[in-house]
This record gives structure tokens, C-alpha cells and sequence, in this order.
């Protein structure tokens, strides 16, 4: 069953310093069905970032459309949920009131239901013991699982997730991409996972769509031949590293023509 | 674990200051015991304690002490409320802003005691011109804190609001409101150590109570230890004003990483 479709999307930015128009995506077309992880990867400026601004409601775009169950989008709405890069949280409210936080706003639930849903996905993230702690008071992965755990609590049919651990070292990346198989395997949401480490959309996702930069279009989408769970030592063995290879040489096309035209230039 | 720590370490602030004072007023005494020191420039600190406890038997001191510490209560409670509600209005209102500003900047620009003049002309010399003063001279820095407070909104906090569909109203109370307290405290501490000049500085133009009165009455009269009496209360009336706002600002700002 389609869940999210994004249809024939075109994206122009206005470029004050030159004075004039450029386009960012042009005729983006993809399609998320009912419970699938869908990872976006490209390289840094290929507009996988608008494009997911414009899927959360939060950017406008000129051609095309978003539609989630078949229904248009209209600005952000309950039926989506943005974990962004940076953790975002409100510094003056404890780990609880965070996680409270997006239901807070959406105002979809009583409050007894409220308080048990924080509590529930404080608990699935892994934090309990830390709901009355500030987010000063966190490392960055802990604030990226509260970041996780709000917008989990605020019930999306989509989760959109924006780079969430790109600034996360090495290590405590590959621990939370583990992390979120676990938890995405509970809470069986819808996925639009965006990163540009190609390694991590294979790792985690069902489909992985490519996307070109200067101006964002579709690429490809391959398709991920391995079952869940997967273990992490999956990325070290010899087909993920084929699929791997595959996607960084579409990437890498990519990068030398843009290369070129930079020395042209 | 904390390192353990010795007596000296743990109060080092407190002993280095402290001695640093006692020996500064021992000197001092020292200097004026042995006559060194006309008492028509600069008294001495024996003559001092001598007059405060002259002015506390008397009554004038405390009567003095009330006179002022009412006005400054009521001055810098007005500036605080007046200060907070327009700076959240200005803050949040663009429009508002833009009309106010030009106002605002000359007003800010402008040393507040040079109105003080005309504000006698308005209120007379009793309580009311002295409680403007001060209202006027500790307004100010809540006024453009809050405001500042007000739009000082993260960015990153407002694109995570709006994603959930934060209303206006939401977007305020629970993002503009809370994020500008920490300013509004340090307004409020500024506003002190300002209403507090605004205090002297207005019993010190007219009236006949009040502890800048009994400041400029002592310079007047070559009371050294008068006007000392005088400073001293203010300076320890700040000290302590300036250490209750600095407390109420960390309790109110937990949340922030410690330094």
C-alpha cells in the first residue's frame, strides 16, 4: 500500500547575490509504501534536505505535489514527524517534557495519554532513568535518541529523518544505526531516512533512491537484498560492499561531471 | 568524585578577600588613630561605626533607610513589570517595535539623569519624583533585555515547532516566553545596580529624607563620616540587591551547560 508519494516536485531557490533563479530539485518523483525504511542518499547540496523540508510541510515548492494516504499535503500536519540533524530540543525542558513536546503542539492526545506515551518512548529510546535530566546533561546520540523518541511519541504515519546522526562520531553512529533497526522493528513506521553516507542508507533501508546534486534529481532507486535483523558486520561483508560500490560509482559519475564543470569554470 | 580539598582550598575566594579587606580597614584605622588623616577630607573607620551607631540611636538612620528603600521598592517594581510586559509586546510585534524604536533608542541614548530636572518639575521633590527616577533609570535595561529575549528565538528550535505544527500562540508561550527569561533576569540585575544610582542621585536633587540625602547634606556640612555612612548603605544595599538577582538568574537558568 502507497503511503507517501512524492510526485513530478520541483524546487527554485532565489540566489540574492547573483540576481537571479535556480532550480534546486527538478521533477523528484518517489514513492513509499506502507511501513517501508526509504533512505535518500547524494552527495551534500543535492537538495535531499529540501526535499525533505518540502515532504514535512516546512518549504514551499512550485511544481508537482506531496501526498501522504492519497491525500495532498497542506504544511506541516500530525501525519508527519521531522528528526532533524541537530537534536533540536528545548534546553529549558527536562527529557520528559521534550518527549511531551511534539504531542504537546499536535494536541492529538489527553494528557494521562500523553504522560504514557512519554514514558513508553522514553523507555523504547533507552533513557529511562533520564526523564528529569536537562538535554545539556546528555551526550549528542542520547539527545538524538529524546530527538527520536518525540517525534516517535507524536504517532506520525510518516517519520522523516533528517541526517540525525550525521554529527555523531564514528562509533556512537554505527551503535544508534543499530539502534534504530531495533526500534523501527517496534514501532513499524513509514521511513524517509535522509544521509550521505552510503553505507548507512544500505544498512538500514529497504530501497535506497540516489539522488544527483546541482540541481536534486532522481537518480536510481536499488532495491536492499537483506533480510531483517541485520547484524552490523553485515556492512563488512562482501554484497553490501557490491551494492555499496555499485551506488558510490553512480554517485562518483556525478562528482566528476560536477568536478568538470567546476574546472571549467 | 570530587578531588579532596583543604579548608583553604575550598574558601580560598573568601579568606584572600577577606584579609584583603581587614588589613585595607586596618590600615585605614591605623592612619586615622594616629592622625594622620584630616577628618575634613576622608574620616576614619572608627568615626564612621561611631556615627552609624549615633544615627541608628537617633532613628534618623533607619526613618532614612525606609524613606529610600520604599521608594526604590516601588520604583524598581514598577520598572520591572512595565519593563517585562512592553518588552514581550515590543518583542513579539514587529510593528510595535518599529514604531516604538526610534522613542526607545533616543530614550535609551539619553542619560536618564539628565531628565531628572524636568522630572521634578512634573512630580515635585516629595516620593513621586523620587520613585520615577528610579523607575526610569532601572526601566530601561529590562525594557530592551526582554526585547531582546523576546526575539532571540533558535532557529533550530523554531523549525522543530513548526514541523509539529506549533500555532503562534504555541510558538510563544513555549519557545519566545521561556527562552527569555535568562535575558529578562539579567535585565533585572542591571536594572538594580541602575535604579539604585537613580535612587541617590534623585534624593540628592531636592527633599530632605533619604540616604543620597543624607549623602549630599554630609559633603555639604564637611560630615566625612556622614557621607560615609551614607555610601556604605548604598554600597552594601547593592551588594546585596546585585547577589539576590544573580541567584534568582541561576536558579532560573538549571538548564544551561555548567561553566
Amino acid at each position: 500500500m502507497l503511503k507517501l508519494e512524492v510526485d513530478h516536485v520541483s524546487k527554485r531557490y532565489w540566489l540574492e547575490r547573483e540576481g537571479r533563479e535556480a532550480p534546486a530539485l527538478i521533477d523528484v518523483s518517489l514513492s513509499v509504501s506502507d511501513g517501508e525504511f526509504m533512505a535518500i542518499v547524494g552527495p551534500s547540496g543535492c537538495g535531499k534536505t529540501s526535499l525533505l523540508n518540502i515532504i514535512a510541510g516546512l518549504l514551499p515548492y512550485e511544481e508537482g505535489s506531496v501526498s501522504i494516504d492519497g491525500r495532498k499535503i497542506q504544511g506541516p500536519g500530525i501525519d508527519r514527524a521531522v528528526v532533524f540533524q541537530h537534536s533540536s530540543l528545548l534546553p529549558w525542558r527536562t527529557i520528559a517534557g521534550n518527549v511531551r513536546y511534539g504531542m504537546e503542539l499536535q494536541r492529538r492526545f489527553e494528557k494521562a495519554v500523553m504522560a504514557e506515551r512519554t514514558e513508553y518512548f522514553i523507555q523504547l529510546v533507552g533513557l529511562a532513568g533520564f526523564e528529569r535530566h536537562f538535554p545539556s546533561e546528555l551526550s549528542g546520540g542520547m539527545q538524538q535518541r529524546v530527538n527520536l523518541a518525540r517525534a516517535l511519541a507524536a504517532d506520525p504515519a510518516v517519520l522523516l529523518m533528517d541526517e540525525p546522526f550525521a554529527a555523531l562520531d564514528a562509533q556512537t553512529r554505527e551503535f544508534m544505526q543499530a539502534e534504530l533497526l531495533k526500534i523501527w522493528a517496534k514501532a513499524r513506521k513509514t521511513v524517509l531516512f535522509i544521509t550521505h553516507q552510503i553505507n548507512e542508507a544500505i544498512y538500514l533501508a529497504d530501497r535506497v533512491a540516489v539522488m544527483s546534486s546541482r540541481p536534486g534529481r532522481m537518480k536510481d532507486v536499488f532495491q536492499v537484498p537483506f533480510g531483517r535483523p541485520r547484524a552490523l558486520h553485515l556492512k563488512r561483508e562482501p554484497r553490501f560492499l557490491e551494492l555499496e560500490d555499485a551506488i558510490w560509482q553512480l554517485i562518483e559519475e556525478e562528482a566528476k561531471d560536477m568536478h568538470a564543470v567546476v574546472t571549467a569554470d | 568524585m570530587k578531588p579532596k580539598q583543604s579548608f583553604y582550598e575550598r574558601h580560598e575566594e573568601l579568606i584572600l578577600g577577606g584579609a584583603a579587606v581587614a588589613v585595607t580597614i586596618a590600615v585605614w584605622q591605623a592612619l586615622w588613630s594616629a592622625g594622620k588623616i584630616s577628618p575634613l577630607f576622608l574620616s576614619g573607620p572608627s568615626a564612621i561605626a561611631k556615627q552609624f551607631v549615633y544615627g541608628l540611636r537617633r532613628g534618623t538612620l533607619l526613618s532614612d533607610m525606609a524613606y529610600s528603600g520604599t521608594n526604590f521598592a516601588i520604583g524598581f517594581a514598577l520598572a520591572v513589570v512595565s519593563g517585562v510586559v512592553l518588552g514581550v509586546i515590543l518583542g513579539w510585534y514587529r510593528r510595535a517595535r518599529l514604531v516604538f524604536d526610534p522613542f526607545m533608542n533616543a530614550l535609551y541614548a539619553t542619560p536618564r539623569i539628565a531628565m531628572v530636572p524636568m522630572i521634578i518639575i512634573w512630580f515635585g521633590v516629595g516620593m513621586g519624583s523620587k520613585i520615577f527616577i528610579i523607575f526610569i533609570t532601572a526601566f530601561f535595561a529590562i525594557l530592551i533585555n526582554t526585547v531582546a529575549g523576546v526575539r532571540n528565538i533558535d532557529r533550530d528550535l523554531l523549525r522543530a515547532a513548526r514541523a509539529y505544527c506549533a500555532s503562534d500562540w504555541q510558538i510563544f508561550t513555549t519557545l519566545a516566553l521561556p527562552g527569555s527569561v535568562p535575558f529578562i533576569l539579567t535585565g533585572v540585575r542591571q536594572g538594580v545596580a541602575l535604579g539604585l544610582i537613580g535612587m541617590v542621585v534623585g534624593e540628592m536633587f531636592g527633599g530632605s529624607q533619604g540616604i543620597g540625602f543624607m549623602v549630599a547634606y554630609g559633603g555639604q556640612t564637611f560630615a566625612t563620616d556622614t557621607l560615609f555612612v551614607g555610601v556604605l548603605i548604598v554600597a552594601f544595599s547593592g551588594i546585596l540587591l546585585t547577589w539576590l538577582a544573580e541567584r534568582l538568574e541561576r536558579r532560573f537558568s538549571r538548564w544551561k551547560p555548567e561553566r
